[in-house]
């Protein structure tokens, strides 16, 4: 009888992490910053048609990082969550933090039980109707879920990307301003990203309806142009 | 609610029925044929909703509806809406059953826009009216009992740069119209008033006041055609919709239109009362 050899817990979960971190290392970051009348969420994605963000919900959107295929489908089932959710109960009835649970329990369950973990970090965002309001939540690919204050940042670089946002100032931006510092934490000082390789969306802090917009590469190169809060 | 994920196989698409379908919740629009025929043998009225318009303008569309709903010969409700928004770019206006038509509108509004979040863009909008198409031929069996429903669907299709109608019958059947389509049991006096005003030639403002007349005509020949109800405030919905997107008009603005007709028409009785000698 063929007997498997015996591999330490610890080392299996330590494996699949470095696989995982590998993969998302890839890829490009991601940050959302919240600011007065809204968060701005700005990804660093030379394709034009390989979306990294999207609408889910009036007030939610989605964020991911990493392979693309993977956070698509995790994408697609969180719009299908929140519109039944909303055609069962009502639309004020469909919130972030569930959502956010739901990924996380997936991206934990895909994690231990299966052979490959996702290779993906995504970010549920929800904007409030005051700034208190606001959520960020961040799930990494073992379904660990952090609530992030102020700010998010996610990718391979993310804790360069977050030294940047901490250092920086946040308070009273715009959202030209949202997007200055979005991108001056996404780029670094060493290197210089081209707006056409910009994909910014924004939460707008509306009363009601649908608050998700994204900017057109003219409308990028406008606010960066801008003289900013 | 956990989180839908289905094999590749079994995805349901862009499709928000599809979806309900998979997960076995089933369409609240649909009345299920016992139901129907069970309402039909006991002679039951169900409420109704009567007469919408849309007519082309040189900048896009505009839609209207009046807002009274009846139960056989009872006023059930008389701010009844009927003229939705669909998305950005398209409208829709029921007829009919108001209980099935009102859920109807609602899953079509959904449909778009779950569409739209899933794939990254909008549909055309003959898809959307296609969409619609199916959702009134799939509530077939229900029309055949007597819960008829009829909408009517206009947009600005974006990418041919201009307005456009469409009509449909109870089993689903699109029909694609220049200048102007109505529904309800009203309908035949408003497309009157449009016909004769050249309606589908006219710019945004005329279009828009046009619509109102037709509307008011309807009220006045057609007792189930509710018509401006100034003691309470109610009055039509009417919204444009164009290249800058779907628009409704503000109540006040439509209110003063309405004056508008109704001081005309106060004026030219009263004309007519001093040709014939009598005192105004």
């Amino acid at each position: 009888m063929n007997m498997p050899f015996y591999v330490a817990p610890e080392q299996v979960m330590k494996d699949r992490a470095d696989y995982a971190q590998k993969g998302i290392a890839r890829g490009r970051s991601l940050v959302a910053i919240e600011f007065d009348e809204g968060i701005l969420i700005c990804a660093e994605n030379p394709s034009r048609n390989l979306k990294k963000i999207s609408e889910i919900y009036d007030r939610i959107a989605f964020g991911g990082v990493g392979k693309y295929n993977e956070y698509d489908q995790l994408r697609i089932a969180g719009i299908r969550h929140a519109d039944l959710k909303g055609y069962t109960y009502s639309r004020d009835d469909v919130d972030s933090q569930a959502l956010a649970n739901q990924y996380a329990q997936m991206l934990g369950q895909i994690f231990t039980h299966e052979m490959k973990p996702l290779e993906v970090e995504i970010l549920v965002v929800a904007v409030g109707f005051e700034r208190p309001g606001d959520r960020l939540f961040h799930i990494r690919y073992d379904g660990s879920v952090s609530d992030e204050d102020g700010f998010a940042a996610l990718g391979g670089e993310a804790d360069a990307i977050r030294e940047r946002l901490t250092a920086a100032n946040l308070d009273g931006l715009d959202a030209a301003g949202a997007l200055k510092a979005a991108v001056a934490a996404l780029s670094g000082p060493d290197r210089n990203i081209e707006s056409g390789h910009l994909e910014v969306s924004l939460l707008d802090r509306l009363p009601e309806g649908r608050c998700f917009r994204r900017l057109e590469n003219g409308e990028i190169a406008a606010l960066l142009g801008s003289s900013a809060r | 609610m956990t989180l839908p994920l289905f094999s590749p196989h079994d995805d349901p698409g862009p499709s928000f029925p599809g979806l309900l379908d998979k997960v076995g919740i089933d369409p609240s629009y649909k009345v299920s044929k016992a139901a129907a025929d069970a309402g039909a043998e006991h002679g039951m009225t169900f409420t109704h909703g009567t007469t919408v318009v849309a007519a082309r303008s040189t900048e896009g569309v505009v839609i209207a509806g009046d807002r009274r709903a009846t139960s056989g010969n009872l006023i059930s409700y008389r701010n009844m809406q009927k003229v939705f928004m669909a998305d950005r770019w398209s409208g829709v206006a029921i007829a009919g059953a108001a209980g099935p038509a009102i859920e109807m509108v609602k899953m079509f509004q959904l449909q778009l826009e779950h569409y739209e979040k899933v794939e990254g863009h909008t549909l055309s909008l003959e898809g959307k009216a296609n969409q619609l198409s199916q959702m009134v031929r799939q509530h077939l069996p229900a029309a055949m009992q007597g819960m008829v429903v009829v909408p009517i669907f206009a947009g600005f299709d974006r990418r041919r740069g201009r307005g456009r109608l469409f009509a449909y019958d109870v089993t689903g059947g699109r029909y694609e119209e220049e200048d102007h389509i109505a529904s309800g049991s009203g309908s035949l006096h408003a497309k009157t008033v449009i016909k004769l005003g050249r309606g589908g030639s006219l710019g945004t403002e005329d279009t828009v006041n046009l619509l109102i007349r037709a509307l008011f005509t309807a009220a006045d020949d057609d007792s189930a055609t509710g018509g401006p109800d100034s003691m309470r405030g109610i009055y039509p919905i009417v919204a444009t919709i164009t290249a800058d997107g779907y628009q409704a008009l503000e109540e006040d603005d439509i209110a003063a239109r309405f004056a508008t007709i109704i001081d005309e028409y106060t004026e030219a009785n009263n004309q007519d009362r001093i040709a014939n000698g009598e005192a105004v």
